[in-house]
């Protein structure tokens, strides 16, 4: 953990408190109340459109909330971005940039570089570690476009490690990635979280969802459960997540949207 | 659009036009050598501000290139033309620096434009892009054919500005323009590591506490720069071309961003110098569309040439393959006919060989005349016989053929009989790390999968890549064959 960590152990590395988050006037998120543990591997899970990604763009401040607040660390969230994490979804970018691997996990420690300064060889160290740890040292130096889906995912992956955050945000890590793959970043994510790193992670297969987070937040457009795996994963609270949208919430958003009454 | 309207008021200004060429009837030989020697301050002017243009060009270029924002370039370029008009209505003189501000805020009012019509509007950018270039252009040919009728004031070389003529640069414009490359080449350097996050994934850079927006809107600011210093050289309706057409040449030659950067401004450079010297050789030529026919040119070539994507450099790897493969597969023949009588002669028929290769005799005649001149083989009248490299090609390429249907048959679990086709593509392309990893992998590797012995080599030997003309260059002996 970096210094700035001498917080005492009651500040929870995240909360959100009434967060309503809306999209061209249309609430996608309702009033989502939230507290994370410090030290432990969160997945977020729900069915499309439950408003997941919206849910960490917003925590990071990517996304304009209606109402409510984030903090990270007992600070708002746009204060304490350097302890700040994230791995966006692989489609969020052109592929065919012009850059390398190497280019793109530097990218990871530009916030501790600092404005117009050049990356270190330390810097570059670091980058070569995290590199090694998703095992993709090998392809530093090639061209981000000659890399399959899960190879990139890697390298974001080691984008977000060369960060040396203590709360990351994930989103959807393990789309077109192998199983191999996907086995290998979870020992990844674990080892993060065995040392007090703080990970939430969009996922969207639910049986690998049980086996591989410590706790879950089960959302559909509100939060419907928010706890340790093995007591929020039921087929009743799954049911109350999964089981159809909420009609009812749905038509009032459209209503809303109709009157742009929220901005 | 308004380009034809572009084309009759310019021929309608250059009626009145003062143009070098039309003081001076000369020959386009001594024009030449007026230029290369730039012995005329007119000319070392054009040749000043055309690299300058080059360069900054050429760099935001590259962005808008990589950002897939090309149009931004257009609509900016004829957004700024209300500017250049109201710059002259100034002081009704042509000066740089009126010009220079008119015409940046025009631009900036254009870009601003494009942005709020596509926040508070459902209208995607490509459309908002569009209409701001077509109506910014409209208002900018109207203001300038209302100030051609005004009866006082200097108005000679307003029209320059649409098509672009390097001849009329002056010290002042050469300052400005100086001025803006010193700026964009200084914030490029200073930011490029913070404008490369930007333009790669604006999100994270947000994440990472950057004030994504303001480098955004210095992007702009720098583009709107480097586009009204380069109208005077090059002309509102193409500057756009020197901003993109660089910049798709040099991502055609590299894959690098900071590579892309360099080459870009370098091509810049040419373009927009061949440019203003083609220009000068006639009379009454705009600069404008010669140096956007260097540029592409430019890119034609490396379109053509590129080393790695270049078409010819391809169809020439293609076909060296393709001779390669059919040598490779004559040794093979050669082999196999040597190895029917179980090695007992040196030579074979050329008979022999025909029968093998299932080819016309004129056919293996070229492929052995091809074998010689590599020094693989000798060939007397009617007969063959390897050279010591020649044979050892040949053991390569059908010990690789014979590996890979064992390694088929023994890993994969494939039928013997399903196994040749596969072998006779893979066997050229094996090189000699997957040899050694077939080697490794099997068991037993003397033996093929139909019971013909598999040829042993010496460890330098192994791997089909060995260049196809690397004949007679390894000191070794029959070695193999015993």
């Amino acid at each position: 953990m970096s210094l700035e960590t001498g917080n005492p152990a009651n500040v929870p590395p995240l909360e959100i408190h009434d967060l309503t988050v809306a999209y061209r006037n249309k609430p996608v998120l309702w009033g989502i109340d939230l507290v994370a543990p410090a030290g432990k591997l969160i997945g977020i899970v729900g069915p499309n459109g439950a408003g997941k990604s919206t849910l960490i763009k917003a925590c990071m401040g990517l996304l304009p909330c209606s109402s409510g607040w984030v903090t990270a660390f007992g600070r708002p969230v746009t204060q304490s971005l350097k302890r700040v994490g994230y791995v966006p979804q692989r489609e969020s970018v052109d592929w065919d940039f012009p850059v390398s691997v190497m280019d793109v996990v530097l990218m990871g420690r530009y916030g501790r570089i600092g404005l117009f300064k050049r990356p270190s060889p330390e810097d570059r160290r670091i980058a070569r570690d995290c590199l090694e740890q998703v095992q993709m040292l090998p392809f530093a130096e090639r061209q981000i476009s000659n890399l399959s889906g899960g190879q990139q995912q890697r390298v974001f992956l080691a984008r977000a490690l060369a960060q040396e955050s203590d709360l990351y945000f994930m989103d959807e890590p393990f789309t077109g990635v192998d199983a191999a793959t996907e086995s290998a970043i979870i020992a990844l994510l674990q080892g993060l979280r065995s040392r007090g790193k703080t990970i939430l992670v969009v996922h969207h297969d639910l049986p690998t969802a049980r086996t591989y987070f410590d706790w879950l937040l089960l959302l559909n457009m509100r939060v419907v459960a928010f706890g340790p795996t093995e007591e929020v994963f039921t087929p009743d609270l799954l049911q109350k997540t999964y089981g159809g949208r909420l009609t009812i919430l749905s038509e009032v958003a459209e209503a809303v949207r109709g009157q742009g009454t929220l901005t | 659009m308004g380009l034809g309207c572009a084309v009759l008021l310019a021929s309608a200004f250059s009626a009145q036009a003062a143009k070098i060429g039309d003081l001076t009837q000369t020959r386009w030989t001594e024009q030449a050598w007026r230029f290369v020697t730039l012995s005329d301050p007119v000319v070392r002017y054009a040749c000043l501000g055309t690299l300058l243009l080059g360069i900054s060009c050429g760099l935001l270029g590259s962005f808008l290139v990589v950002r897939r924002m090309a149009l931004l370039g257009d609509a900016l370029s004829h957004a700024v033309l209300p500017g250049v008009a109201l710059g002259f209505l100034w002081n009704l003189e042509k000066d740089p620096l009126a010009i220079f501000i008119g015409a940046l805020l025009a631009g900036l009012a254009g870009s601003a434009t494009v942005s709020i019509l596509t926040r508070t509007t459902r209208l995607k950018e490509d459309t908002a892009l569009g209409m701001v270039l077509a109506s910014f252009f409209g208002l900018g040919l109207c203001l300038m054919s209302m100030f051609q009728r005004l009866p006082t004031g200097n108005k000679s070389g307003i029209e320059t500005f649409l098509f672009g003529q390097a001849a009329a640069l002056g010290p002042g414009d050469i300052q400005v323009m100086g001025a803006v490359t010193l700026v964009v080449v200084g914030l490029l350097g200073l930011g490029y590591k913070e404008f490369l996050l930007v333009s790669f994934d604006p999100g994270f850079a947000r994440v990472l506490a950057l004030p994504t927006v303001w480098f955004e809107r210095l992007l702009v600011m720098l583009l709107a720069f480097a586009v009204v210093s380069a109208l005077q050289a090059v002309g509102v309706v193409l500057v756009s071309a020197m901003l993109i057409i660089p910049a798709a040449t040099a991502s055609l030659l590299t894959d690098r961003f900071h590579r892309v950067l360099v080459w870009s401004s370098c091509l810049g450079m040419i373009s927009g110098l061949s440019g203003a010297f083609l220009s000068f050789l006639g009379t009454r030529l705009p600069t404008g569309p010669f140096m956007v026919l260097s540029a592409s040119l430019l890119f034609a070539l490396a379109l053509l040439f590129s080393p790695r994507q270049g078409i010819v450099p391809r169809w020439y790897r293609q076909r060296s393959q393709r001779v390669r493969i059919e040598r490779e597969n004559t040794l093979k023949a050669i082999y196999q006919v040597l190895e029917s009588d179980g090695f007992a002669s040196e030579t074979i028929t050329v008979a022999a060989l025909t029968a093998r290769r299932r080819l016309a005799l004129a056919a293996v005649e070229a492929e052995i005349r091809s074998l010689v001149a590599v020094e693989f083989a000798t060939a007397s009248r009617d007969r063959v016989a390897l050279t010591p490299s020649g044979w050892l090609r040949a053991c390569a390429i059908v010990r690789n053929h014979r590996l890979w249907e064992l390694y088929l048959t023994h890993a994969a679990q494939i039928a013997p009989d399903h196994v040749h086709d596969d072998a006779e593509k893979i066997e050229h392309v094996l090189g000699e790390a997957m040899v050694r990893e077939l080697e490794r992998r099997l068991p037993r590797i003397d033996t093929d999968p139909h019971g013909r012995p598999i040829p042993s080599l010496p460890a330098s030997m192994a791997g089909a890549h060995l260049g196809a003309g690397g004949a007679g260059d390894r000191p070794v002996g029959y070695g193999g064959r015993t």
